[in-house]
């Protein structure tokens, strides 16, 4: 068997991601001469944060990387693609809607971001609940929301994004629940002083439907969300509303790290991201990390990340260095947010026995409550096993019960048969 | 590409969107609560996270399986949701 099934193409540099940190990445590895290739799962470059479509306004920022990818003849943009295998060391094996190939690469970028961790309450499966960060996106392209009644619950200033850009689009944002207490939100804000930017757009955001010490006690409903009930103070609340937003800050995306077999860096409170050394080096000889697949810190960290991996990746170690202070601004906001925004101990509290933890294989809380671990939830009741693979209740189960979920194992998505067959051809070929 | 639209259909029916719309908006302009499949236990499921981690909107896209939100709609294109 040939490798003919399943065309191949090669480049200097792959960058997985093409938000800030991919973007960045990218130039900087192009001005230095490095043949590039981006490969990005939406269907526009700019990453969740400059998310583009009917219902969005990219911001000057956004609209200026995204010339500058275009201007760079060096650079091959690859978006509605996915990474669905690693076949060889230095190969990754792709899937877009028409075809599946092989891309080798001589150094890789992983700009793989992150996803908003979702936490199980009761009546979080009812169409009408989304994501924080989901909602957003699902606005900018083209969720008409106009008129509707919106509560968004969780933590972060991502909710304030968010509501922000729900009542743009014409909704009624009736409540922000912060799960943080006042205190700690209050100590976050003063601190913004440092970052003047971020202090600004913090007050552009302000809200005064937003409450601190605030968490969701169940979304109601029979098929669609009519009303929320919230916890305050020892007091609960009912608002009826249309829609619920919720999200509980990020996950470093470390999926496709970890199938690479990249370490993690130290666990804290949180679920741990990609480590990486002073270059943006991984564990691994040749791979890169930038951006929040490295830890969540927001946009300019990530372009100053992905600034220095990109010219680290090319062997330009005194334009790197450029970006370090920079890196070391933002790494200093990125643990201030992380503190301000700390998940309380209650949250766990937030299912009940009967609260489905996984999404895809309607596996309730009480049926894994008594597992050992991922493993055994997985094997004996199905906890993971969907379509998802755990994205979503993997977080959720390392947060409510610590947890750590194994190595992902190829596909790292669900994919056409057609490709696996593809991947099948290739591993007979290489051993014969 | 403001002012355009697109004609796509959805479980046989014409929806109109505004050009650069995903699937996930249009089975919300569609009419009801946006749903794209129905549960291990039968439960309607609507597009949860909105970039692609969740797979709750996976629907069938002229013959494929595709994820709702990050598939934009084009013109003539036939969903089918798992309702």
């Amino acid at each position: 068997m040939t490798n003919a099934a399943m065309a191949g193409e090669r480049c200097d540099v792959l960058i997985v991601g093409a938000g800030p940190a991919g973007m960045a990445a990218a130039v900087a590895a192009a001005q230095g001469g490095a043949s590039v290739a981006v490969i990005d799962d939406n269907p526009a470059p700019g990453g969740q944060i400059w998310r583009d479509g009917p219902g969005a306004s990219l911001p000057a920022a956004a609209r200026a990387w995204r010339d500058a990818l275009e201007r760079q003849p060096r650079i091959r943009l690859c978006s509605g693609t996915r990474v669905v295998a690693a076949p060889a060391p230095d190969v990754l094996l792709l899937e877009d809607a028409a075809r599946a190939w092989r891309m080798q690469w001589q150094r890789l970028i992983l700009c793989t971001g992150a996803r908003e961790l979702m936490l199980p309450f009761p009546g979080w499966t009812l169409p009408g609940v989304t994501g924080a960060g989901g909602l957003q996106a699902l606005v900018k392209a083209g969720l008409p929301v106009e008129g509707e009644r919106i509560v968004v619950a969780g933590s972060g200033p991502l909710l304030l994004a968010a509501a922000a850009t729900a009542r743009a689009a014409g909704a009624k944002v009736v409540r922000i629940a912060e799960q943080a207490s006042f205190a700690a939100v209050a100590g976050f804000a003063a601190g913004l002083l440092r970052w003047p930017g971020k202090a600004m757009q913090a007050l552009t955001l302000a809200d005064a439907r937003y409450r601190t010490a605030s968490r969701i006690v169940a979304v109601q409903g029979g098929t669609q969300v009519k009303a929320v009930r919230l916890l305050r103070a020892g007091r609960t609340e009912e608002i009826a509303c249309d829609r619920v937003a919720c999200g509980f800050g990020l996950v470093p995306n470390t999926q496709l790290g970890r199938l690479l077999g990249c370490a993690l860096a130290a666990p804290g409170d949180r679920a741990p991201g990609l480590a990486v050394d002073a270059q943006q080096a991984t564990s691994r000889p040749g791979i890169y990390a930038a951006g929040e697949c490295t830890g969540f810190g927001g946009s300019e960290r990530a372009l100053a990340q992905g600034a220095i991996a990109g010219h680290a990746a090319v062997g330009n170690m005194q334009a790197a260095q450029r970006h370090v202070a920079a890196r070391a601004r933002w790494d200093a906001f990125a643990d201030r947010l992380h503190r301000g925004f700390a998940l309380a101990d209650e949250l766990r509290r937030m299912p009940q026995a009967d609260t489905l933890l996984c999404r895809c294989e309607d596996v309730p809380l009480a049926a894994v409550a008594g597992c050992s671990g991922w493993a055994d939830a997985k094997l004996h009741h199905r906890c993971g096993m969907g379509a998802c693979q755990g994205r979503v209740c993997g977080d959720a189960a390392q947060f409510l019960f610590g947890w750590t979920p194994p190595p992902p194992r190829p596909p790292l998505s669900p994919v056409r048969i057609a490709t696996l067959a593809g991947l099948a051809d290739d591993a007979g070929g290489d051993r014969q | 590409m403001s002012g355009a639209h697109v004609l796509l259909h959805i479980d046989g029916r014409p929806v109109q969107v505004k050009a650069g719309s995903s699937v996930a908006a249009a089975l919300r302009v569609a009419g009801g609560s946006g749903v794209a499949r129905t549960s291990v236990g039968g439960a309607p499921r609507a597009p949860f996270c909105g970039m692609g981690v969740c797979q709750e909107c996976r629907v069938q896209i002229d013959g494929q399986r595709r994820l709702a939100c990050q598939t934009v709609c084009a013109e003539g294109m036939r969903v089918e949701t798992g309702r």
